[in-house]
């Protein structure tokens, strides 16, 4: 899929940025408003998406040579290690903690480990995406 | 807590194991791995005087405390003694594995693997107290072996033989699960310890001779006892230190922890002495029997374990004979004291055997016996251990099998004094069944050191020149070999240790401390004994029967295949797979509209039926909302998408309509108050349209026939009740709830619970997480399986073009 707007690439380069901020925004934003890991993730692909139709996959794979498959397995670890995490402090499977922090310049937060679990659900939601969308592309 | 984390270690190093592999290549993996049952091993045996003198350790860790479900770790004499077998010829076997696999031809991240996986799964075995951890444990150790015997994966004949013990073990692994699961319908409680102590309420229960049943199908087919020994000859295709640890000396055991561990609550039943005696008398003569038609090495031990392991059995079965009397019999108190005694016994000089067939194969490069003979003058060693072995297994002195036979002899001959269970008629025929076999036992035994070692040295059959082994090689047998002799010395050593413990834990209804097991093991008991007659008549007949065995072994030539066991269970896999064949061809038309077809006829049917079986039609108009002028509209602009998605003549036609249904349902969301909804659905439709134009051009054109497609009512009758259906569940749940609705539940503790301000995000990760987490592994599946199909694809057309 070759093309070769020019306005439509300017604007694509900004706008990826923006999709791409706001998919991490509504990702953190999730445990209190609507967003999340699944949401985030999508979003974050669809950033991704974009630039690969208005230029083309390979040129893409140039400038973002990521290898979604470690993101899919990095992501099912981590949310496994999360779930499995508790049952070495002698708590059930899959048990979150939660508790507020203050933290320097953000002042008082409250830090998740279900976060820790829906980074998972984010990166494996990216890795599968982008891999099935890069070997679609891809394919001859 | 720690006692339970000692059974995952070796699980736990495997993660580690091919790094060390791929890192350190110019170490042997196998010295990393030594470390682990080693270790193991020095920590289990500092139990052993405190659990020699009747005490007993648990540990639990929680699992899912929901469904009560934990493991337990449970140490008593039985276990520990399991526990040691397991760690201490694991450590002998890793050892010996270095010197028999080369670091440079084998794969030996995966040997390891699968080997501490092994490990871990028969500690837990053997340790667990909970009847569904020891489940998955015991299904653990199938797969595990499975994964072990086609560790040649390359070779027909070990993949076969993986599939058959994996078919054989694990379907009666399930069939054990169905008992454990009427055991615990019946005692209201998953642990065996407090079974135990509720057995006698048990045994009136209509389930109580239906779990009996299925338990022992689990644990006839894992010690491979009759019918369903096939599968341990062919998994002798599995590296030889396999052979010895797995097919030897634990997992084959596995069945006889078994039933010695649930000899307390089933000891009641005559079905079960009758079944456990029966079978394993029965296995002990069919195994000796055969193992004599045997060419291979492997294969003449493999068919001895199996024996050996009836043998084993029988005298559980007769040991749970002593819960019907009051010790009127003396004697028959020796039957789990010979039971453990001989497992003991059996473990050192099997695997001593098993290494030395090993080592027989390494240097010759052949197991046949046909081409094997006049070794001794070249392997002098392996000769001595080989003959130490052969001699114990035999039962003569001064080897500790002599002393296990004897005590079987003697056990075997004080069934026939039972009144009761048809005894004192059947009874007569264990000790003439058992004097038989031990003589072809007797022959084997010659026969697997007598072809290898004396003879005539025929070097022109031998693939290799053969030399003594290397010393590394050697040290494994050579330790097992001393055992074999040290424990005829001090057999009431082993036998205060190990043995007496363990009895204790087969025979809480006789002792209730090991002192109390008032045996002494004696290798002459002062006077002439009819056991001692017994072997003196099988060696004399042993012998007379070994010098003829030219003139009868072609005996076995006139048994016809035809009517062997593996044959049926040949002819019974194929018919399987051809007619399962041919009824997927029936169906598997390659037409994805016929699928369809299957699938949304069972589910109407399935739905329909169900909601006109429970009346579940109900649509209660009062409470729905009014329609809003433009909730028309979109649903106007959705029939025209679906309309366009049906009728477009183009496939970009089709897909933007797909593209417009899915953005109007977004909207339905957006009016109805679902934020995260809406955002993922219109996420989602943006991606699925962007794929869709992106697979575009590698689409098949529409063709003609897709065109033309003809109006077919059926295929419009199961749409429409489809549609029918979808509506009808609708609006029968909006209008009857019996139960109020959850989200009020969610909406209080959502904050205080889960810390957290969007219910849908907090379910999603906290409440539901184990959903979510499933979720994204088939998320992650599916992804593979698309990089995989494509890829694939994509090398095979590179070939293609190469060969062009």
């Amino acid at each position: 899929m070759k093309t070769n707007d020019v306005i439509i690439q300017f604007t694509a380069k900004i706008v990826f940025f923006i999709i791409f901020f706001f998919s991490i925004h509504i990702f953190l934003a999730g445990h209190y408003t609507p967003g999340g890991g699944f949401v985030g993730g999508l979003l974050t692909s669809s950033a991704i998406v974009l630039l690969i139709i208005t230029f083309d996959i390979n040129t893409i794979r140039h400038i973002l040579p990521i290898n979604y498959t470690y993101f899919t397995a990095g992501g099912l670890l981590l949310a496994l290690a999360t779930a499995a995490y508790p049952m070495f402090v002698g708590k059930p499977f899959f048990t979150h903690f939660f508790d507020y922090f203050d933290l320097p310049l953000l002042g008082k937060q409250s830090l998740h480990t279900a976060m820790l679990f829906d980074t998972g659900v984010y990166l494996v939601v990216v890795g599968v995406t982008m891999t099935i969308i890069q070997t679609i592309g891809e394919d001859e | 807590m720690l006692q339970v984390l000692y059974i995952f270690i070796p699980m736990l190093v495997a993660i580690f194991v091919p790094l060390l592999y791929k890192r350190m290549k110019h170490i042997h993996t196998g010295w990393f791995v030594l470390a682990v049952p080693a270790t193991l091993a020095i920590i289990y045996a500092t139990y052993i005087a405190q659990v020699a003198k009747g005490e007993v350790f648990t540990a639990e860790l929680p699992w899912i405390p929901s469904l009560d479900i934990s493991v337990i770790s449970y140490l008593d004499g039985l276990s520990l003694l399991f526990s040691l077998l397991i760690t201490g010829i694991g450590s002998l076997v890793v050892l010996y594995s270095i010197f028999y696999l080369d670091k440079h031809k084998e794969k030996l991240h995966n040997f390891y693997v699968y080997l501490l996986l092994f490990m871990s799964a028969m500690l837990g075995v053997v340790q667990s107290d909970h009847l569904i951890t020891l489940y998955f444990f015991w299904e653990l150790t199938s797969i595990s072996s499975f994964l072990l015997i086609g560790y040649w994966y390359t070779r027909d004949a070990s993949r076969l033989g993986a599939l058959k013990s994996m078919m054989i073990t694990v379907g009666g692994g399930l069939m054990m699960l169905g008992g454990f699961v009427l055991l615990y319908l019946m005692g209201g409680t998953f642990s065996i310890r407090e079974l135990i102590t509720i057995a006698p309420n048990l045994v009136e229960h209509p389930f109580f001779t239906w779990s009996l049943i299925l338990l022992l199908l689990g644990a006839f087919t894992k010690s491979a006892q009759f019918p369903f020994y096939i599968w341990l000859p062919d998994a002798m295709e599995a590296p030889t230190p396999v052979s010895a640890y797995l097919h030897s000396a634990t997992m084959v055991k596995a069945g006889i922890y078994l039933v010695a561990r649930f000899t307390p609550i089933f000891a009641a039943s005559e079905l079960w002495v009758w079944l456990v005696t029966g079978i394993g008398i029965l296995t002990l003569f069919w195994g000796s029997f055969f193992a004599i038609k045997q060419t291979d090495l492997k294969g003449i031990l493999a068919f001895s374990t199996v024996s050996q392991l009836g043998l084993i059995m029988s005298l559980l079965g007769a040991s749970a004979v002593a819960f019907h009397t009051n010790s009127s019999v003396d004697t028959i108190k020796y039957a789990a004291f010979a039971a453990i005694f001989h497992l003991i016994n059996h473990a050192t000089f099997k695997g001593s055997l098993f290494m030395i067939a090993g080592i027989v194969d390494h240097e010759t490069g052949t197991r046949d016996i046909r081409k094997l003979g006049g070794l001794m003058s070249i392997m002098p060693i392996s000769f001595t251990v080989a003959a130490i072995g052969s001699l114990s297994m035999a039962g003569l002195p001064p080897f500790n099998g002599f002393l296990s036979k004897e005590m079987f002899l003697t056990a075997m001959l004080a069934l026939q004094k039972f009144e009761f269970f048809g005894f004192d008629t059947w009874g007569a025929l264990f000790p003439i069944v058992a004097w038989v076999a031990s003589i072809f036992t007797f022959i084997y035994s010659f026969y697997f050191v007598a072809k290898t070692f004396t003879g005539n040295y025929k070097p022109e059959q031998l693939p290799h020149q053969p030399h003594e082994a290397p010393i590394g090689m050697l040290i494994s047998p050579i330790i097992l070999a001393v055992f074999v002799i040290a424990i005829f010395f001090v057999p009431n050593f082993i036998g205060d240790m190990f043995v007496k413990p363990a009895v204790q834990a087969i025979q809480p209804f006789l002792y209730t401390a090991p002192q109390d097991v008032d045996i002494h093991v004696a290798a002459w008991h002062g006077h002439i004994t009819p056991e001692l007659l017994m072997t003196i008549g099988i060696v004399i007949i042993g012998v007379l029967l070994f010098v003829a065995l030219p003139k009868w072994q072609g005996l076995y030539q006139y048994l016809p295949q035809a009517f062997t066991l593996n044959n049926a269970y040949d002819k019974m896999m194929q018919g399987l797979d051809t007619g399962l064949n041919r009824l997927s061809q029936r169906y598997m038309t390659e037409s994805m509209r016929h699928y369809l077809l299957y699938m949304f006829s069972g589910i109407t049917v399935i739905v329909i039926g169900s909601l006109f079986i429970k009346d579940a039609f109900r649509i209660a108009w009062q409470e729905a909302s009014p329609i809003r002028p433009y909730e028309i509209i979109i649903v106007v602009v959705l029939v025209i998408g679906t309309a366009i998605v049906i009728l477009a003549k183009s496939r970009l036609t089709a897909i933007i309509g797909l593209g417009a249904v899915g953005y109007t349902v977004a909207l339905f969301f957006v009016i109805f108050n679902a934020p995260d909804l809406a955002l993922t659905q219109l996420v989602i439709e943006t991606i699925s349209v962007a794929l869709f134009l992106m697979a575009f051009y590698h689409l098949p054109r529409m063709g003609k026939r897709e065109e033309r497609m003809k109006f077919q009512l059926h295929r419009a009758i199961i749409s429409i009740t489809v549609g029918i259906m979808v509506t009808l569940v609708a609006l029968s749940a909006h209008s009857q709830k019996l139960i109020p609705s959850i989200s009020k539940y969610y909406e209080e503790t959502v904050y205080s619970l889960a810390g957290g301000g969007n219910i849908v995000n907090v379910i999603l990760v906290d409440y539901r997480g184990f959903d979510t987490l499933f979720e994204i592994t088939v998320l992650g599946i599916a992804g593979m399986g698309i990089l995989a199909m494509i890829k694939l694809r994509m090398n095979r057309k590179e070939k293609t073009h190469e060969n062009k």
